[in-house]
């Protein structure tokens, strides 16, 4: 699958693609029925609505289930935004939940630049943790201008160090990333669990797997008198960074094209192993900064479950926004307000999987979106099989990709 | 061509297959235009072209793998229309494609199986013995419970022939069975096919290697341009006859072009050998030498190590042996990027495949080959502005007709695509040129201009290397011509004494014509 994606861009068969315009004769019996041709250049403003239609199909489908479901959608909508958006506890509080969102679908975006899928953030993140907190631990005595720096630098380390082996392996092997991307993250978490039951277990955390708080300069500030800490920065900070680096940089575009087309990357002579190594570190330094951010400015010591899944919403957050930095942050926005409002749903004694189920409906809504985002539907007269069905003239196939022997 | 078919039930009169008239359009291309081809009970039937004459597109009709735009299929007397692969296999046609079909984890047996009626009722020792017995019965040799990956290319195609045998098929067609066999092998294959024929079984045989066709064949058709040429006995004809009913003979408008000396060397190309994606030896001790001011073609039929060729040269395919230096600099082992700074520029073949990125646009892909330049850059950063100007000077001065400078490159024609593909690797003011294929797919006023352009740089001092299979083309334009026949180069002509024949018979393998 993933070889498929990095390999076969410059394929196209001339039976999908094809554009001879005028209808085939047909002596078979003929049928309506829709076909999606593709759109060549979908417009923007086409993109934004389909994307902010889905949500708003997202939340119906929602309360379709809740009426179902003998409740009020209308009610329980309302509390999430209350408990949300409402307050200034709230808002406070969807931050601090959307921020380690930031990173880790900072994270998967990177990876997906060069067409690679971490599905590891949750591991990175974890191991983003253990790195900084192995530094705070160390040297605590340290002062915050010197001790914060060196714990980033710790979870970044942790993160890439988790990600290099799927890197490697996918880089010099040509094995799949998803796969041992996604089980490492079993071992990460299992990994801190140890440790905050063994050695970096809390004498006084009664039994609980808690590790030792952290000294007072291993702590991120916060923002002023708010509730929100100083990683927020942090994460808008990366997620610029990461804007410039893959958008301006000589570096950047090295990443897309070989994402986009292998062949021509190599034929420019840009190394594939080597840059895939990178954006994988890279990739899992961001998530690793992630957890470092929630020891340092939430948990403020390590502990198990410090993560309920960042890292896999970190996917549905990435894919939302399309892998954009920019649109990482409003997405993540509002992925933490789901999960806070959840919560207000929880003391209200709703279930508060109706986030879940709205999170999966969004995801599940916008996927579907982009193919209309890709594609219009066409109603026509049913076409042949194979070679003998077109596209209406949308454009000219270059004749590169159709060559014919 | 045309003769009409007896009446439905007399089946010794009529024949296993006829194709007429067949038209087939593919966007941009005529693959097909009025081809026909009449295959008799119980022969081999050769069908000869070159690369793009239509031989694989008329058989695919044949096989309902496509539907034709216009024509006439007829099998054992009887007008069919296939509406799938499947449809063609029920009326006993059978197609071993260049490429097989196969599915590599699975064994031979159920790769034989796959997709068969009656897979479901069938043992598997029943199957592995029945496709035993037909393997045998052959002389095919491959043992039915070997995995398909694990096998040799030649004995895979002898799966896909059984394939077809356990089927029944009546017709068995083979897209240039012989281009993946060893000479051994080949001979072999040609044993079981006429094997086969004796039993009434009718074989097409898709090649465009005159030597095999007259060895193999009872009755050769040539298509040519899409077109049905000739189609002869194999007594008939004679293999320069072959060639020249296979080239063609028209002279098409011959470009301005001035006799000039040549300059120093600026390829050069000393035994270089290299193996193919298959791991087979593709380059064979090639040497070649192109002098500032001229144009040397490549010949050749596809599949002669002409990529090959130009890929060692760039540098993305490794060489076994052997040595490139470009306007003097030895670049053996050395990286696509020291070569482009030793002077090289290359234009793929596979346009969008390689040499540009189909979803980028032209200022991103105009940049790809010049992302050391101090004046594109800002340290680590792309001077965004500084690239959309020099994007935009190139666009202009190469006539590159295009949207917008920021529309993807796979929205434009495949004549601006070249433009577009050239107006980057001439930026670069090289001292080698390759181009692979310069007007394949393009219609006549770009071809025109790309010559054109060749010819300018040509004029201008530059050492350009053409491969193409477009014989008239590399005549225009070449001030010699080297044939590449299996890896080798079998003869280099001037451009006073190559004319189409003797590139032709040379194409195919012949050195009769090589000086």
């Amino acid at each position: 699958m993933t070889r498929g994606r990095l390999g076969g861009t410059g394929e196209q068969s001339p039976g999908r693609l094809g554009g001879t315009a005028e209808p085939t004769q047909e002596s078979a019996a003929t049928s309506f029925r829709p076909r999606l041709v593709p759109r060549m250049a979908p417009s923007r403003p086409a993109r934004v609505a389909v994307r902010l239609g889905s949500i708003v199909a997202a939340f119906m489908a929602a309360a379709v289930f809740l009426t179902l479901a003998g409740r009020s959608a209308a009610t329980v909508f309302g509390a999430m935004w209350s408990g949300s958006f409402g307050t200034a506890f709230g808002q406070a509080e969807l931050i601090l939940a959307s921020i380690p969102l930031m990173f880790t679908s900072l994270a998967v975006a990177v990876a997906f630049r060069m067409q690679l899928w971490n599905i590891g953030g949750e591991g990175q993140f974890y191991f983003g943790a253990f790195g900084a907190t192995a530094v705070a631990y160390a040297v605590p005595e340290w002062p915050a201008p010197l001790l914060l720096p060196a714990m980033a630098a710790g979870g970044m380390a942790g993160g890439a160090a988790w990600a290099l082996v799927p890197g490697a392996l996918r880089a010099y092997m040509s094995t799949n990333e998803i796969v041992p991307t996604l089980l490492l993250n079993y071992v990460a978490i299992l990994w801190v669990d140890y440790l905050v039951h063994t050695t970096w277990r809390d004498p006084a955390s009664l039994g609980f797997p808690l590790g030792r708080p952290f000294s007072p300069g291993a702590q991120l500030p916060q923002l002023g008198d708010t509730a929100v800490h100083a990683g927020a920065l942090i994460a808008v900070g990366a997620a610029a960074a990461v804007a410039v680096v893959l958008g301006r940089s000589v570096w950047g575009y090295r990443i897309k094209v070989i994402g986009a087309n292998p062949r021509t990357a190599a034929y420019a002579g840009f190394s594939i192993p080597g840059n895939i190594v990178a954006v994988m570190l890279l990739s899992g330094a961001l998530a690793g900064l992630g957890g470092m951010v929630e020891v340092s400015g939430v948990v403020h010591r390590i502990q198990a479950d410090i993560s309920p899944g960042f890292g896999y919403t970190g996917i549905i957050v990435a894919t939302l926004a399309r892998f954009s930095p920019a649109a990482i942050i409003p997405v993540a926005l509002l992925f933490g307000a789901l999960t806070v409002g959840g919560l207000e749903l929880q003391t209200a004694g709703i279930p508060s999987d109706v986030v879940l189920m709205l999170q999966g409906l969004i995801l599940l809504f916008a996927l579907a979106g982009e193919l209309l985002v890709g594609h219009r539907i066409v109603w026509r007269t049913g076409g042949g099989p194979s070679g003998a069905e077109g596209g209406s003239g949308e454009r000219e196939l270059t004749p590169a990709g159709a060559r014919l022997r | 061509m045309s003769r009409p078919s007896g009446q439905a039930g007399s089946d010794s009169t009529e024949p296993a297959a006829e194709l007429t008239g067949i038209v087939k359009r593919f966007p941009g291309v005529v693959a097909c235009d009025g081809a026909g081809l009449r295959l008799e009970a119980g022969e081999v039937h050769a069908l000869l072209g070159e690369n793009g004459a239509g031989k694989t597109t008329l058989m695919s009709v044949l096989a309902g793998i496509y539907r034709p735009d216009g024509g006439r299929v007829e099998v054992a007397g009887r007008p069919v229309d296939f509406k799938s692969p499947k449809g063609a296999l029920e009326a006993g046609i059978g197609m071993v494609h260049q490429h097989f079909r196969l599915v590599g984890p699975l064994s031979v047996a159920e790769n034989v199986l796959l997709g068969s009626r009656g897979a479901v009722r069938m043992s598997r020792s029943g199957v592995e013995k029945r496709v035993a017995e037909l393997a045998d019965s052959y002389s095919l040799r491959v043992k039915p419970d070997a995995k398909v990956w694990q096998l040799s290319v030649g004995e895979q195609q002898r799966v896909e022939i059984l394939k077809a045998l356990f089927r029944r098929a009546k017709v068995l067609i083979l897209d240039e069975p012989t281009a993946v066999l060893t000479p051994q092998e080949a001979e072999h294959l040609f044993a079981i096919l006429r094997q086969m024929a004796g039993e009434g079984r009718s074989v097409v045989f898709i090649s465009h290697k005159l030597d095999e066709v007259t060895a193999v064949a009872d009755c050769i058709t040539v298509l040519r341009a899409g077109r049905t040429v000739a189609t002869l006995a194999v007594g008939d004809a004679t293999t320069r006859e072959l060639a020249r009913l296979m080239v063609g003979r028209e002279v098409s408008g011959r470009l301005e072009r001035e006799e000039r000396a040549p300059g120093p060397e600026r390829l050069a190309v000393r035994s270089l050998s290299a193996e193919g994606d298959l791991g087979t030896p593709a380059l064979r001790e090639v040497t070649l030498s192109a002098r500032a001011g001229e144009i040397l073609g490549i010949a050749g039929v596809a599949g002669n190590g002409q990529r090959e060729l130009t890929e060692v040269i760039a540098g993305i395919r490794p060489a076994s042996s052997g040595t490139v230096a470009i306007a003097g600099t030895d670049v053996s082992g050395a990286s696509p990027a020291q070569r482009l700074k030793a002077g090289l520029a290359y234009v793929p073949e596979d346009r969008l495949g390689m040499g540009l990125v189909g979803d980028m646009d032209c200022v991103d892909n105009l940049m790809l080959k010049r992302l050391g330049d101090p004046g594109l850059r800002r340290g680590p950063l792309i001077d965004r502005r500084a690239a959309e100007a020099g994007a935009g000077r190139l666009v202009e001065s190469f006539g590159v007709k295009t949207p917008s400078l920021r529309s993807p490159v796979r929205l434009m024609s495949g004549g601006n695509v070249q433009k577009l593909l050239l107006a980057r690797e001439l930026s670069s003011n090289p001292e080698v040129l390759i181009v692979s294929q310069p007007t394949a797919g393009l219609d006549v006023g770009a071809t025109q201009a790309i010559r054109k352009l060749l010819l300018e740089q040509r004029d201008g001092g530059v050492a350009v290397l053409v491969v193409g299979e477009d014989l008239d083309e590399l005549l225009a334009l070449c001030d010699r011509i080297a044939v590449m026949y299996e890896g080798r180069v079998i003869g280099v002509l001037g451009a006073h004494e190559a004319d189409r024949e003797r590139v032709g018979m040379m194409m195919a393998g012949s050195t009769a014509g090589a000086t």
